[in-house]
């Protein structure tokens, strides 16, 4: 059975996959910021048929202790399969205009802090010489869009690093798998009226649960987006400006 | 499924929306309840058919996001989840386990906070009762923050208030409930056609000793007044150790994408499926072994079945009568029916059993049940309905509160009077379009 560490547990995205591992009796351990919300998680996790599920409380964003967040997972599992980053938040662009804090701050949770948790991680991969790091990035960096260029652009910078990494840990027979979310429902999109392109979040773990399995280098979830995406990106720029997007 | 919620109640009268919709995703993570600027109301996958599970123009506080397990004793079948929790989750999980849920509805797209606060029945009512039989604790949170840990042992007031408490003695996180040892997913059906009333009441009386599951599928609108024929239906769980490690077959199910014309729906097009439906099987007694999911969830094969009415909506009727010799007022709603030509596809029809409920409100009790759907048209379905009341009310039943959204105060009064002990416990901040109704307040 797997043995897995989630970072951002607490997400729905991120749990409702993990559901899918615990299934198949997968050994867990969770990563997130409150340590009662990663309770509820690890609880669920177990009754779903987790072998073992262990938790850890962190603020992602501080850099310095990642490191022992890292041993501490590795002294919990042994050896790690698979890893899944899924910590991140969708920027209020408006705010972020108007700060350049709030602008680096949202670099950090959606970025810089994915970035750095990368970086080691891909090096004890490579040396272990298998295995599947899985990153949930976004179809929002795909093209920079008025309404959404910070939180875009974070994501965009992300699935370039991913790309790279990628190509690296091939040699190693590590997969990188880039997850690539439309719209899903969830408490990060609670204020965003929802239309007809709006996702559950099992639909769309359920995507990432068979890519991490596979290896899969990109996904799109669900599928369509992939083809949304194309022709967006296929759009000229003085037409893209105008978009109400 | 759970996404684009659009807070409206499964029958989609009346058509009134919240003002504001809270969404709740943690258990221990809860808004301030007293500082929402309207009353409030739980709201999870909107099954209830009326206005019970509508605030309108209050808070829906959407549970949804609370659908997490907590604890499963494999040695006793307790199983701790959060109130949000669907029955379907609970199936998906531990039928495959070998066990299972110890009443179920019509549906499996229900939350167990709502399975809770309409204290639910089944097939099994005669042997089990009602849902909250088997729970065995809950946590109640009050809009003053307080937290009550309600058992038949602790805070039993609140308990007993809270099961078929329609959602307004305030907020339930979790519950823990009994799921009961089974075999396999497996249920040996048998279905039997009756030609009259008398003979539904003998199979009944037989079947209540003999099957764990009983219920009907009737037609009143053939032949005269008060004349009634069907199927009945009942099963018990297979016990061959063989079939379980052989799962049902998944069936995707079909969803209708839009709302169909309500016109399509009239009596010639009812009485044809109705003759049709009776006809479908020659012999007198069929016997099947079929996986539980069709023998319990017939309709759940079609996602929104509701949007066959039409976007008016539909009114679904149900009530229960005591037995008494004659069974003149159970006669007496058929012939009403057939008279009105509204009649439905098929009427559900059922005993319940004399085991009773924990909860206050709640609506079964000893009697046979019936309950049907009215396609919405305007005051004639109303005024049918209202005489319908009429009858249940000198009969000494009651009317459904989870399915109703038209009973008079009058009507409320006389099927529930235990309502005032009741209302004492009702949350000072909790309130929904039902309870204004039936109470006459306005808050």
């Amino acid at each position: 059975m797997a043995t897995i560490l989630i970072i951002g547990a607490t997400s729905t995205i991120a749990h409702a996959t993990a559901r899918h591992f615990a299934a198949e009796g997968a050994r867990f351990f969770l990563v997130g910021r409150s340590a009662s919300k990663l309770d509820a998680v690890r609880d669920d996790l177990r009754v779903c048929g987790a072998t073992d599920a262990e938790t850890y409380a962190l603020d992602l964003t501080d850099l310095d202790k990642h490191p022992a967040m890292l041993d501490a997972a590795t002294a919990a599992l042994g050896t790690l399969d698979m890893v899944l980053i899924a910590h991140g938040s969708l920027s209020d662009q408006a705010a972020c205009e108007a700060s350049v804090a709030r602008t680096m701050e949202e670099w950090a949770t959606n970025c810089t802090s994915v970035i750095a948790l990368l970086t080691p991680l891909a090096n004890q991969f490579e040396r272990q010489r298998h295995g599947t790091i899985a990153v949930i990035s976004s179809v929002a960096g795909d093209r920079g869009r008025k309404s959404l260029y910070v939180y875009g652009a974070a994501k965009a910078a992300l699935t370039t690093f991913l790309e790279g990494l990628r190509g690296r840990l091939s040699a190693a027979g590590v997969a990188v798998v880039t997850i690539k979310p439309g719209f899903v429902d969830t408490p990060m999109t609670a204020h965003v009226p929802k239309n007809f392109l709006f996702t559950p979040p099992e639909r769309v773990a359920q995507d990432i649960h068979r890519a991490m399995t596979r290896g899969t280098a990109v996904v799109y979830t669900p599928w369509f987006w992939r083809y949304v995406m194309l022709l967006l990106r296929a759009v000229p720029d003085p037409i893209f400006r105008k978009l109400p997007i | 499924m759970a996404s684009r919620t659009k807070y409206e109640s499964w029958g989609r009268y009346p058509a009134v929306v919240p003002r504001v919709i809270v969404p709740i995703q943690w258990r221990n993570d809860l808004p301030d309840l007293a500082s929402l600027p309207a009353s409030i109301l739980p709201y999870a996958y909107g099954r209830s058919y009326g206005d019970s599970c509508l605030n309108a123009g209050g808070v829906a506080l959407d549970v949804k996001g609370l659908r997490r397990f907590i604890h499963f004793d494999a040695e006793t079948g307790l199983l701790q989840c959060e109130a949000g929790v669907l029955l379907a989750d609970i199936l998906d999980q531990f039928v495959p386990r070998g066990w299972f849920l110890p009443v179920s509805p019509g549906t499996k797209y229900v939350s167990v906070g709502g399975a809770i606060a309409n204290d639910i029945h089944g097939k099994n009512h005669h042997r089990a009762g009602t849902f909250g039989r088997h729970i065995t604790r809950f946590e109640l949170v009050r809009s003053s923050g307080e937290r009550l840990l309600c058992s038949p042992d602790e805070h039993t007031e609140f308990y007993r208030a809270t099961i078929g408490g329609l959602g307004l003695t305030g907020l339930i996180t979790w519950v823990e409930m009994r799921l009961k040892p089974i075999t396999n997913a497996y249920i040996d059906e048998e279905q039997i056609r009756f030609g009259s009333l008398d003979e539904f009441l003998a199979l009944t009386a037989e079947s209540d000793v003999t099957h764990e599951y009983t219920m009907s599928w009737a037609d009143c609108l053939f032949g005269g007044e008060g004349y009634v024929r069907g199927h009945f239906i009942r099963g018990n769980h297979n016990s061959s150790p063989e079939l379980a490690d052989q799962p049902p077959p998944r069936k995707p199910s079909i969803g209708l994408p839009v709302d169909l014309p309500g016109a399509l729906l009239n009596t010639w097009a009812v009485k044809a499926f109705n003759t049709a439906y009776y006809h479908r099987q020659r012999a007198r007694l069929v016997r099947k072994v079929i996986p539980y999911e069709p023998f319990f969830y017939p309709l759940d094969a079609i996602t929104n079945w509701n949007r066959m009415y039409g976007a008016r909506g539909f009114l679904q009727y149900q009530c229960v009568v005591p037995f008494d010799h004659d069974n003149a007022a159970i006669k007496e709603i058929f012939t009403r029916i057939t008279r009105s030509g509204e009649g439905s596809f098929l009427v559900v029809l059922k005993t319940f059993g004399d085991l009773p409920s924990p909860g206050m409100l709640s609506f079964p009790r000893p009697g046979i049940t019936l309950a049907l759907d009215f396609p919405f048209h305007g005051a004639r379905t109303l005024q049918l309905l209202e005489t319908l009341d009429g009858v249940v009310r000198a009969s000494g039943g009651a009317v459904y509160p989870a399915k109703d959204a038209r009973m008079s105060v009058e009507s409320f009064e006389a099927f529930f009077p235990q309502w005032r002990a009741f209302a004492c416990h009702v949350d000072p901040r909790f309130s929904s379009s039902f309870w204004r109704r039936v109470t006459r307040t306005t808050r």
